[in-house]
């Protein structure tokens, strides 16, 4: 089997599955494709017949199929992930389209997506917050899931339409862990080096 | 801040002739709201006043002044073996003086375009030529050599890329780059630069490359990898407004090509994107 990723290189989403490829250490093989201007589709991932498109499909897909000890998508706690799945998909939505108009100029208003990625990023804050009270340095279950790895994209380049994270320190301490994990990538906007 | 001749008398992009439908849309420029009126290939601009518009190298321009020449050339556009790229405006929240120093400069590419433009084991800036062409009023810099690991996107490894640099007016500047499939002749990345407000820019970034191997998504891709690199540090840049008063910012030899442009821009009495100075009476 191969992967082939058709890749946008400034897109969060598929900064999403590069990031979990590498996390996997998965080679796989991408295909540029022009998502600004050119309105092209992406993340799309195939896998011989297999062709996925949702960033949460994708790693569900990844996690299945590729981590072999199984650790990414614990059999336990599935429902916490998922949950995290779901907020990826539609609350962290906004903050995403906000960067899109901040540093793309997508149409838009600005002040409204930000509001609410902001309400978004207090969400995360305010689980991590309790999650580090009951010794969790994750969003779901003991070790890093698929879960951090859907919410992160979004949250750590929240600063490209504005939002620092000075009002987050729960939120920074959890982007630097997923920083040290082994295999991580950056991308424009998320430096290696930190 | 309301901008002063030296700015108003300027040519600037305000979109590549695909982003406009046709019909009416708004631009800034300069702290002015502009309407701009698409009927079929034919262009105007208004700003409660007529302003004059070209359609050069695939983008619109205009200008709030009375500019003094034309846009300036660009020959390379007429090469029929070179592919135009339009990479897509990209709004920066920084001067747009700014945005073309940090063009400009090699020594952060080692830093910020890390195993890509340079690598942190050659950081070394070796010295190069700059000029001021006072005929056309340009300014150039010649003879700049980096070791980059990825030069290009079609770069399989590491070269000696060779670079001119060349400003045309304070807020438009390209680059000249050995393409790695064409040693003998130069890509065009072209920075054509939106003022919006002083410290806010939109960049028009637009190449003229010779590569039959890279698809467009792919060009397209790499330069704006690169470029929203560089996004970030230009935003995180104090003061937001590029200094011109001595001893603000402290160059070294490799800033030379700024240094230079810094004395054009105090010549020209360019303010707009520049921070105000206290070491002189009104």
């Amino acid at each position: 089997m191969s992967l082939d990723l058709h890749d946008y290189v400034l897109s969060a989403q598929c900064y999403t599955v590069r990031l979990m490829l590498a996390l996997l250490a998965v080679p796989y093989k991408t295909i540029a494709v022009d998502v600004y201007p050119g309105g092209a589709e992406a993340p799309v991932l195939t896998d011989g017949e297999i062709e996925l498109r949702e960033p949460g499909l994708i790693l569900m897909f990844l996690a299945r199929e590729y981590d072999r000890a199984g650790t990414w998508l614990p059999a336990t706690g599935i429902e916490a992930v998922s949950r995290w799945l779901a907020f990826a998909a539609t609350e962290l939505v906004p903050l995403g389209e906000a960067r899109l108009v901040a540093t793309l100029g997508r149409p838009g208003d600005l002040a409204g997506l930000n509001r609410a990625g902001r309400a978004a990023l207090r969400k995360i804050e305010d689980h991590l917050t309790l999650q580090a009270l009951a010794g969790g340095d994750w969003l779901a279950g003991e070790s890093p899931t698929i879960a951090d790895i859907a919410v992160f994209p979004a949250a750590a380049l929240s600063h490209d339409s504005g939002i620092g994270h000075e009002d987050f320190p729960a939120i920074n301490l959890w982007q630097r862990r997923v920083r040290r994990l082994p295999g991580f990538v950056g991308m424009p906007g998320i430096p290696d080096y930190f | 801040m309301s901008a002063e001749a030296a700015a108003l008398d300027q040519w600037y992009v305000i979109g590549s002739l695909r982003d406009f439908p046709q019909g009416a849309s708004t631009r800034r420029l300069l702290g002015t709201d502009l309407v701009v009126t698409r009927n079929g290939e034919s262009f105007a601009a208004s700003a409660g006043r007529p302003l004059p518009v070209r359609t050069e190298y695939g983008h619109v321009w205009t200008s709030l002044g009375a500019p003094a020449r034309p846009v300036f050339e660009l020959p390379e556009i007429l090469e029929t073996d070179r592919r135009s790229i339009y990479c897509g405006a990209v709004t920066v929240r920084a001067s747009g003086l700014r945005l073309v120093e940090n063009f400009l400069d090699l020594a952060h590419f080692p830093y910020v375009h890390t195993e890509i433009l340079g690598t942190e084991s050659k950081p070394e800036v070796a010295k190069y030529e700059v000029e001021q062409r006072r005929d056309v009023d340009e300014l150039w810099a010649t003879k700049c050599e980096f070791f980059q690991p990825k030069a290009a996107a079609a770069s399989d490894e590491g070269q000696i890329s060779q670079y001119m640099y060349r400003v045309v007016s304070p807020f438009n500047v390209m680059l000249y780059k050995t393409p790695p499939t064409a040693p003998n002749r130069w890509d065009v990345i072209a920075l054509f630069i939106q003022p919006v407000e002083p410290d806010l820019s939109i960049a028009h970034p637009f190449m003229l490359v010779i590569d039959d191997t890279s698809t467009d998504a792919e060009l397209i891709g790499f330069q704006q990898m690169i470029f929203l690199q560089d996004k970030i540090v230009l935003e995180n840049q104090r003061p937001r407004l590029l200094p011109l008063q001595p001893g603000r910012e402290t160059p070294t030899r490799a800033d030379l090509s700024s240094v230079l442009y810094r004395r054009w821009l105090k010549e020209k009495a360019l303010t707009y994107g520049t921070e105000e100075r206290t070491d002189r009476v009104a």
